[in-house]
């Protein structure tokens, strides 16, 4: 049987077998303690530059099927799984998860001990590191990983946003129904994409948001010219210091037009806002982290995907208030701007995967348009 | 929000005897809420006849009365210790029965008990099948499509919109009595003329079949600040028709996409806040279409349960002693989490591992019982095995029961037509079965055809089986392995004792212990021979909510029997 190898940056070795592509690749390696979902971590233009391990062990069970999309193609550099099942067990599955790691030339690697790679990661952070179903030398493949650039500074969001401004008209999914015929929009939002996730359009034009998605480089003033009632920040992969471009046009639009972000985007928020963020030991990926509403006291079970953290108190300095912690490790997971109509959250109320606690977020945003319009 | 000051003396009712049908699962839920409640100060007073629980120990509760679980007794020993409030929802069915009745007949207003954890309203909603489907209508959700015929006629009619198979149930009779299955028009008018003679009210209830789907439970929390947790899926290895307490199951749910899990779990939430258990654990029972993902809602169970005991043990999420802690005011958010002791017991646990719980039968003490397994749990216990693959978690679960199994093998030769029938017809051989017919070169086609059971669950086997002929040739190359005689006979270092009735499947710890081979290898375990006295000496037919199906119409939620 033909082996695989995993090689960290620190110089862990491990064994296994291919997955998906026969190859060589590389990124930040991280894991990811979803139980279910798998498809839409793929897919989730987010993971761009990672190699995504996923902490439960058996993956692959229901296959792949054609909607649970979260863009286009997957985009995770490398995927990581402890036993990828053979069978596509689900009346939607329409292929094994191999066959499509396959067909999309994502290289992975699976049969090694990744609950030892967890605490590996958890113990000593997320780090750079290549999976090689070809060479065979881990001493070479490790000179290699220690060459790698990492995620700071470095611009992903180019890599994943749009090429061209587009408008979005699918509705969320029902089962036996699919996607389902969205309602008229009462709303003009305009969103930056910064590597959507299809669920956050599905969810905006669900709560009537009429949405025109824009490349992340568009300048402030185009935007303004469409005259949104409001403007959407969406996720994206890597650190929110390396697109500063979007960082100076969110800087325009603050307190000119109500803005909703969302990961990527409330980080792009927290700095335009005055605030700093930081990099995270080894981020938040998951569909269980408790957080609390500081407002109300309740706590959403939500969906996570971020290496990076806003740090709250270099944001209240300008006039940022949280809105939401973490109830894990205590970090920022909202804000709100005193004045301006604006919010964000860390984590995915659009969930896809994950828990569906958090969809009400929308309704504060299509809230937030519907006063400023009076 | 905090502990609550204004309850003192908290009394809780624990199950009674351990019968064929239970795990002890209740004798786990009550100490843990015992000892919760005495390390949050309050005074404790237990009730339970059973003296050989744990619960009853004499340094667990401030009180402890072993007298009889009856509205009479206990309504004394209300009279007598005046306590501020009633836990009914961590002593199973018999806590929430008394609880209900106590409620029912006046003795907790009388003496100013409250209910805490479930409100009677909620445990009527959870309890009531016409309540609960309306319930469920509420909130836009489906059960098994169904109506109540007075005649042929209207049976024909309700057919037309339900499909073929049906269950039909006649109205107020007790323990199933008249109940069938049509699986075409002939046995329709058979079975629906039985029912209307058999009811006493001549009527019967034409329900959906759902055998055959797949099932599911999620253990969920609610606190008094209406935030929900999930804490696990289950999913069952045996599909609809067969009680969960006889299915092998396995968590997490392994076949769902995150699309239909969450739809699962919105319905859950849904269903708990609906419902209105305000607090504590409660276990809600899904089947769905494996043809379609279809989802309807079995039945609830505002209350801990065997599976809660089950959740438990597999995520380290102390559902009891969280769900006693929750009674008494507190919410998820001010609750450690035993695990990380620096984390708020407000999460859902995500795990790295799966997890197989195995029945336990003891068929061969009731040699003239049905081993047809059915919607009445006949299994006396089970156990737990953790591995970080299914095929792993199996094999050890099965090793676990302690009755000299160490594969996926049939106890004794079975024909090919006997096979095929162990594997159509649920039965406590089903798995071993599997492996069997693998092992003859089935396909995964066919035994997913007669067992219903998900292919992804079956490729489990497969692999066990494949992996066990590679390793049968290579270390015995000429002999042929395939009956279970031959493989005995070359197995020298695991002698078992010899085949007489008395060894057949299930021999009991104590049964081994008498073969001195088998002692050499296997010493016998004291708490099974325990445990198994125990169901032994309290194996009486008892009527429970299980081993019966009370009246169709009304007052008996019991009727929504969990398969058909």
């Amino acid at each position: 049987m033909s082996t695989a190898l995993l090689v960290l940056r620190d110089g862990r070795v491990f064994r296994g077998e291919p997955l998906g592509a026969v190859g060589e690749t590389s990124g930040e390696v991280i894991f990811n303690t979803a139980m279910q979902g798998y498809q839409e971590i793929l897919t989730d233009p987010s993971y761009r530059g990672q190699i995504v391990a996923m902490t439960y062990p058996l993956i692959g069970n229901y296959g792949v099927n054609e909607e649970d999309l979260e863009s286009r193609k997957p985009w995770v550099n490398g995927f990581i799984v402890k036993e990828c099942s053979p069978v596509a067990s689900n009346f939607r599955a329409g292929m094994s998860l191999d066959a499509y790691l396959k067909r999309h030339a994502i290289v992975g690697i699976q049969g090694i001990d990744t609950r030892a790679l967890t605490r590996h990661l958890r113990d000593h952070g997320a780090q750079d590191g290549i999976i090689s179903s070809v060479a065979g030398d881990p001493a070479d493949l490790l000179a290699r990983a220690r060459e790698l650039p990492g995620l700071i500074g470095r611009d992903l969001v180019a890599e994943v946003t749009a090429d061209h401004a587009y408008t979005w008209d699918q509705g969320l999914w029902e089962l036996s129904r699919g996607y389902v015929a969205p309602p008229p929009p009462r709303f003009t939002v305009v969103a930056y994409d910064c590597g959507i996730k299809w669920n956050i359009l599905r969810q905006l034009r669900s709560a009537g948001c009429g949405v025109t998605v824009v490349p992340a480089a568009t300048p402030a003033d185009a935007v303004l010219a469409l005259e949104p009632d409001g403007v959407f920040l969406s996720n994206g992969p890597g650190d929110p210091e390396g697109v500063p471009y979007l960082i100076a046009s969110v800087r325009r639009l603050l307190g000119r037009v109500p803005i909703f972000g969302i990961c990527l985007g409330h980080q792009i928020m927290g700095l335009a806002g005055g605030g700093s963020t930081y990099k995270l030991k080894f981020g938040h990926h998951g569909a269980n982290h408790p957080v609390k509403d500081l407002a109300t006291g309740k706590v959403e079970i939500t969906a996570q995907n971020h290496g990076f953290a806003v740090d709250p108190q270099s944001a209240e300095r300008h006039g940022w208030e949280p809105t939401h912690v973490n109830l894990n490790d205590g970090t920022c997971e909202g804000l709100r701007h005193r004045e301006w109509p604006a919010f964000s959250v860390q984590y995915h109320p659009e969930a896809s995967p994950g828990p569906h606690d958090a969809n009400y977020l929308f309704h504060r945003f299509t809230g937030l348009m519907t006063r400023k319009g009076g | 929000m905090p502990k609550r000051t204004d309850l003192r003396k908290i009394l809780i009712i624990g199950s009674g005897p351990i019968v064929i049908g239970q795990a002890c699962e209740f004798d786990y839920s009550g100490t843990q809420a015992v000892k919760a409640l005495r390390e949050e100060g309050f005074e404790v007073v237990l009730v339970n006849s059973n003296p050989a629980t744990i619960m009853t120990d004499p340094e667990l509760a401030h009180r402890t009365y072993v007298e009889p679980l009856t509205a009479e007794y206990v309504a004394k020993i209300i009279e007598r210790e005046r306590p501020q409030a009633l836990l009914p929802t961590l002593g199973g069915q018999t806590g929430l029965n008394l609880a209900v009745a106590l409620a029912e007949d006046g003795t907790l207003d009388r003496f100013g008990v409250e209910l805490i954890g479930a409100k009677l309203p909620a445990i009527r909603k959870a309890e009531d099948r016409q309540l609960f489907k309306q319930a469920m209508e509420r909130i836009g959700l489906a059960l098994p499509r169904s109506g109540y015929a007075r005649s042929l006629e209207e049976a024909r009619a309700i057919v037309r919109q339900v499909g073929y198979p049906l269950i039909i149930r006649p109205s107020f009779t007790l323990g199933g009595t008249g109940g069938s299955i049509a699986y075409n028009p002939e046995e329709l008018e058979d079975a629906v003329r039985w029912g209307l003679q058999t009811s006493p009210v001549g009527t019967v209830l034409v329900e959906e079949s759902v055998i055959g789907w797949k099932e599911f439970e999620l253990e969920v929390m609610r606190d008094l600040a209406d935030n929900v947790v999930i804490i696990c899926s289950i999913e069952n290895v045996d599909p609809m028709g067969v009680h969960t307490g006889d299915s092998v199951t396995v968590a997490p749910a392994q076949t769902l996409t995150d699309k239909e899990y969450q739809l699962m779990r919105d319905a859950a939430i849904a269903i708990i806040r609906e419902i209105g258990v305000e607090t504590g654990g409660s276990n809600i029972q899904f089947a769905v279409n494996p043809d379609d993902g279809r989802l309807v809602v079995i039945e609830m169970n505002p209350r801990v349960s065997r599976s809660s005991a089950l959740a438990s043990k597999a995520t380290g999420f102390p559902i009891a002693k969280i769900a006693a802690k929750l009674a008494v005011g507190y919410t998820l958010d001010e609750i450690r989490n035993d695990i990380t002791r620096e984390t708020p017991a407000s999460f859902e646990p995500a795990i790295d591992y799966c997890v197989v719980k195995f029945p336990r039968w003891a068929f061969e003490k009731f040699p003239e019982a049905d081993r047809t397994l059915t919607t009445q749990m006949k299994s006396v216990g089970e156990v737990m095995a953790i591995g970080r693959t299914f095929k792993e978690a199996l094999q050890k679960s099965i090793r676990s029961l302690e009755q000299d199994r160490w594969g996926l093998t049939l106890e004794r030769p079975a024909e090919d037509e006997e096979l095929r029938q162990l594997l159509r017809v649920p039965n406590p051989d089903r798995v071993f079965a599997i492996g069997e017919a693998y092992r003859r070169g089935v396909a995964t086609q066919e035994i997913h055809a007669l067992t219903k059971i998900d292919a992804w669950f079956l490729e489990g086997i497969r692999e066990i089986v494949a992996r066990w002929t590679r390793a049968r040739r290579s270390s015995s190359p000429t002999r042929p392995t395939s009956t279970p005689r031959t493989r005995r006979r070359t197995r020298r270092r695991r002698p078992t004792a010899p085949r007489s009735s008395s060894s057949a499947p299930g021999r009991t710890a104590s049964a081994r212990a008498s073969s001195s081979t088998t002692a050499a290898s296997t010493p016998p375990s004291r708490s099974a021979t325990s445990a198994w006295r125990r169901s032994w000496s309290t194996a009486t037919p008892r009527r429970s909510r299980r081993t019966t199906t009370p009246p169709t119409a009304s007052t008996s939620s019991r009727s929504r029997s969990r398969t058909c």
